[in-house]
């Protein structure tokens, strides 16, 4: 590769990198005039935070699946954790904390921690696999998550936080409240997302994102993901950086979940099943792997669309399938593909 | 594919032009996915409903929709919004628990009225003022269980299986676990299954048995039941069963062998064998209409729009009324009034929302209900 | 004897999860793709007999027979539609073209059987054969589903190792390039892969619905995710290790129930899979690949 083509290289990925941040921030802003003007549905309103926590779900996944290049079935487990400690947290502060959007961040905060350290006691076994085998294990871990807080009790009173495995045992004082109910999770969540806040995740999600593949750890992952032999041999700590792809992507998830969970006024832990896991898959796929952008879309299109073909009541599920199928022929079947490359003139440009 | 262009658009068509000046109802239940038996199933009941009563020719007349939630808090909202859209005035909440948790949270705050069909769970009503169940309360089933077990001395020693991962029968479980000890009632086994793990009950029913129980209690749905039953009887153990209303349903699965329901205990407020005009004209019509003998889910469907019908009428409400101004009157009359429906007679509201009504304790003989009192 | 009989309900479990898990091996084996549909063709599988037996009184083999052309035609259709097109595309993409294919399925036979849940008739009837004075009760269909596990892998492993068009199957799991090379019609050796997965879906479907006999159009879903886990146990592409992966997998469960807590089971079940795979990362019976540096 010469100087100049790696030159070039960089100056598309950077114009890629503004391309992004130019589209999520014109599309909030469309978003916020049209939904203040009332040109918006309620349906529309109401689908713009959950789309916000996809949107973080895809990119951070994105990391994972599209940079790392390793697959990920379980990633809905992390957003999980985030989802049932970030609750938890706002919860607690419900009283100390009045203003709502710091209480907002906070438990972000407090739900990318957790989902972290669940990303990072799950990385230590996991990493040291690889391929299908490495998704399979994400998928159990994905399970496990989830059976563990079906089972999982935790109640607070004057005395503190109590919490309790398999029965709910915490003895609540007088005046205490059981916050996480077991296979019943959180009723009564105080609804405190919002779509602002959804946008500055996204933002946030983004900068972290692009800023790890753009610097040394990810020009680190990408030569893992391309060659893990040789990359070893130039003395890359692969397991190093590995974690930290997978950590991050973690926290990120964590924090989506959170978003997620207080735009509901209530969650449980199925809604993080096997099934969210495969749907988040799809939009990274979908997007393309490793293209933020395309996530991004596709997470946006794929909670919409179902949406919109609600007019054909009983057929509407059958229709999201056939679309989803005819999606990934037309975007991954090489004859297409070639076909539509044709009728785009950019594509050809950057293909050059 | 064209076909199926055709079919929607007819359907649209239809729902759209047939009614001049009509309430708006609106309603979100599992209509696709693994829950879609219940959907399904109250959807269709209230189909009935509404033709009927505008077949009728009276003041109330009805447009209903159902949108689909499969089964999903994320995707109630969804739906409730693409109610709104279309302009609900009044709601039917949502079929099934956690979904009508998170569209009930919706209901109050955009002053939209909502009286569920199913959603059985406490946290459905609670601390809101214009939601309302037409099915008994997950807390109240479960004392009613206990109590009548004890009552009718049915037996001491019980056993429990649930469901680790639905709020339903965790709802029934804990509050029957927690009356059970003052009734005298022993809870000598605990086992649990959840989704994925839901087709071998060996271990449950081992259990139960070493440990003595002469009565296992089963706050489920009718489709897991079923396999325990079956399960139980090729071990060659022959407890007495006891169900609630999720329950009911079990007889008219396609192809079931009904004999293994024999003896079966169940509380439930709908009975598709009963003599009663009202319930057989129900019947009749949904099996003419569906193919299928309805189930508790679409009785309750069905009486939720008798019961609204009943309310706008008295309230002297007319469809030009905006969703607030009804949910006022809607308040004002369901806590007043008495409804008759298929689901039980001399049914009132309380104040939060929740309805009493004498579940009815049934036995099933030969493959059909007969009271038990 | 309790321990025994847990036991015996372990394998009647596992030998269900055997039985699917045979199909996904053998998809993966040659074409490398994880096929998520294939839990939702032992769902049509089921329906079809289904209405072979409880509707027009077939025969049961009859019945089995009906479904296993039903669902080969079903693979093939499905191979040459969705996955033929996507040969050149990431595995990914052909990952979610099966998901996609899996709503597709489902969401058919909702619109065409309804949601209502119908009791399959089994097979062979709900006997048991009974052991020590009726101690012990191993099922009429537990046995038949472990022999069908058995002829199925015997008659697939010679299949794969004796014939010729199992050798090209070999092949192309090896190289699609050089099997290519070598003149074999990779395309037609990859439908033919799905074709015979498919067939096999459909016992598993009879199977599966005997053993525990409720069917909704979600009925091969969840089955269909443990099943695969099972496959990944005991090495995935390995058809020995699919059966061994199935029975461990059920026994696993079942023990799980029994002596630690039935409401941590999934969690102990996929924990044991973890380690199992960390302590050997292909599996049970799968071979490590040499890398080539």
């Amino acid at each position: 590769m010469t100087m100049r083509r790696l030159i070039n290289l960089k100056r598309v990925q950077a114009r890629r990198i503004y391309l992004t941040y130019a589209v999520v921030i014109a599309a909030y802003i469309i978003c916020t005039v049209m939904s203040s003007t009332n040109i918006l549905s309620s349906s529309m309103r109401g689908m713009l935070v959950p789309i916000c926590a996809y949107m973080v779900m895809a990119v951070s996944l994105n990391l994972v699946v599209g940079i790392l290049g390793e697959l990920s079935l379980g990633h809905a487990g992390f957003m999980s954790v985030g989802a049932f400690s970030g609750v938890a947290a706002a919860i607690l502060m419900q009283n100390v904390i009045p203003f709502a959007p710091v209480r907002l961040a906070l438990a972000m905060i407090v739900a990318a921690i957790f989902a972290a350290a669940a990303g990072f006691l799950i990385g230590i076994p996991v990493l040291r696999l690889k391929g299908d085998y490495l998704a399979i294990v994400t998928l159990a871990f994905g399970e496990i998550i989830k059976s563990i807080l079906n089972n999982f009790y935790l109640g607070f009173d004057s005395q503190g936080l109590h919490f309790s495995m398999l029965r709910d045992t915490t003895r609540l004082l007088e005046g205490g409240k059981l916050i996480i109910r077991g296979p019943m999770g959180i009723s009564g969540i105080q609804k405190i997302s919002t779509f602002p806040a959804g946008f500055i995740l996204v933002m946030l999600s983004l900068i972290i994102v692009f800023h790890l593949v753009i610097s040394r750890p990810g020009r680190a992952f990408m030569a893992i993901r391309d060659d893990r032999i040789a990359s070893e041999s130039i003395g890359l700590d692969i397991t190093k950086y590995k974690m930290m792809a997978f950590v991050t992507s973690a926290a990120l998830a964590g924090a989506a979940g959170a978003l997620f969970a207080m735009n509901y006024s209530t969650i449980v832990a199925n809604k993080f099943d096997f099934n969210t896991s495969i749907l988040i898959l799809v939009f990274v796929v979908l997007g393309g792997q490793g293209n933020m952008l395309g996530g991004i879309i596709a997470a946006a299109v794929l909670t919409i669309l179902p949406e919109k073909l609600r007019e054909f009541s009983e057929y509407r599920m059958l229709l999201y399938a056939i679309i989803l199928i005819v999606m990934m022929l037309a975007t991954n079947n090489a004859e297409i593909k070639y076909f539509l490359s044709r009728l785009n003139p950019f594509k050809k440009k950057e293909a050059e | 594919m064209k076909k199926v262009l055709i079919c929607a658009l007819l359907v649209l068509a239809m729902s759209a032009s047939a009614f001049g000046a009509a309430f708006k109802i609106g309603g979100t239940g599992p209509l696709t996915g693994g829950a879609a038996i219940y959907g399904n199933a109250a959807k269709n009941g209230a189909e009935i409903a509404v033709e009927e009563i505008n077949a009728m020719g009276g003041d109330v007349k009805f447009e209903l929709r159902y949108e689909d939630d499969t089964h999903d808090a994320e995707k109630a909202v969804n739906a409730y919004n693409a109610l709104k859209d279309w302009g609900m005035q009044i709601s039917l909440s949502s079929v099934t628990s956690k979904p009508a948790e998170a569209t009930s949270a919706e209901n109050f705050a955009d002053r939209i009225f909502a009286l569920t069909p199913s959603a059985s769970s406490a946290a459905v009503t609670e601390g809101k003022d214009n939601v309302f169940q037409m099915c008994f309360v997950d807390p109240n089933q479960g004392s009613a269980s206990a109590q009548y077990i004890a009552e009718k001395k049915l037996a001491k020693k019980i056993a429990i299986i649930w469901k680790n991962d639905d709020v339903y029968s965790k709802g029934i479980r804990d509050t029957f676990v927690e009356k059970a000890p003052s009734l005298g009632l022993e809870i000598v086994s605990e086992t649990t299954f959840a989704d994925g793990n839901d087709n071998d009950f060996s271990v449950q029913l081992t259990e139960a048995q070493t440990n003595g129980a002469e009565l296992v209690f089963l706050p489920m749905y009718y489709q897991p039941a079923s396999l325990i039953l079956a399960q139980a009887q090729a071990m060659g153990y022959a407890p007495k069963w006891f169900g609630v209303d999720g329950m009911d349903g079990i007889l008219t699965m396609e192809g079931f062998d009904k004999s293994l329901a024999e003896g079966v205990i169940l509380l439930t407020p709908f009975n598709a064998d009963a003599k009663d005009e009202r319930t057989q004209n129900f019947v009749k019509k949904y099996q003419a209409k569906f193919g299928e003998i309805p189930n508790q889910f679409a009785a309750d469907g069905y009486d939720c729009v008798y019961a609204y019908c009943q309310a706008l009428t008295q309230a002297k409400a007319t469809p030009d009324m905006d969703a607030k101004t009804l949910c006022g009157k809607m308040i004002e009359q369901f806590t007043t009034m008495t409804f008759n429906g298929v689901t039980g007679e001399n049914v009132k509201w309380s104040k939060n929302g929740e309805v009493t009504k004498d579940p009815k304790g049934m036995v099933i003989k030969n493959g059909a209900y007969v009271g038990l009192d | 004897m309790i321990f025994l009989n847990f036991f015996i309900s372990g394998i009647s479990l596992g030998s269900i999860y055997a039985i699917i898990a045979l199909g996904y091996t053998m998809v993966y084996g040659i074409a490398k793709m994880l096929n998520f549909a294939h839990g939702d063709v032992i769902m049509i599988g089921a329906y079809v007999c289904f209405y072979a037996f409880a509707r027009y009184h077939l025969n049961p083999f009859l019945g089995v027979a009906a479904a296993m052309l039903i669902c080969t035609l079903l693979g093939i259709i499905v191979e040459r539609l969705a996955y033929k097109p996507l040969r050149q595309a990431p595995s990914l993409a052909v990952l979610i073209t099966a998901i996609g294919m899996s709503y597709f399925l489902q969401n058919t036979a909702l619109l065409m059987w309804s949601s209502n849940p119908k009791v399959f008739p089994s097979i062979i009837g709900r006997g048991s054969f009974r052991l020590f004075d009726g101690a012990l009760s191993v099922s009429h269909i537990t046995a038949l589903t472990i022999g069908v596990c058995l002829v199925i892998m015997i008659v697939l492993s010679l299949f794969i190792s004796k014939t010729k068009m199992g050798k090209a199957m070999r092949a192309c799991s090896e190289d699609k390039g050089a099997a290519q090379l070598m003149g074999i019609n990779v395309n037609a050796t990859i439908s033919m892969t799905f074709a015979i997965g498919s067939g096999l879906a459909a016992v598993a479907g009879a199977l599966l619905c005997s053993a525990y006999p409720t069917l909704m159009p979600t009925t091969g879903a969840l089955p269909g995710i443990k099943a695969f886990t099972a496959a990944v146990f005991g090495g995935i592409g390995s058809i020995p290790g699919a059966f061994l992966g199935g029975l461990m997998l059920g026994v696993i469960e079942i023990f799980a129930k029994a002596y630690i807590s039935s409401q941590l089971s999934d969690a102990v079940v996929f924990g044991v899979l973890i380690i199992v795979l960390l302590v050997k990362p292909a599996g049970l019976l799968g071979k490590m690949t040499q890398e080539k540096v």
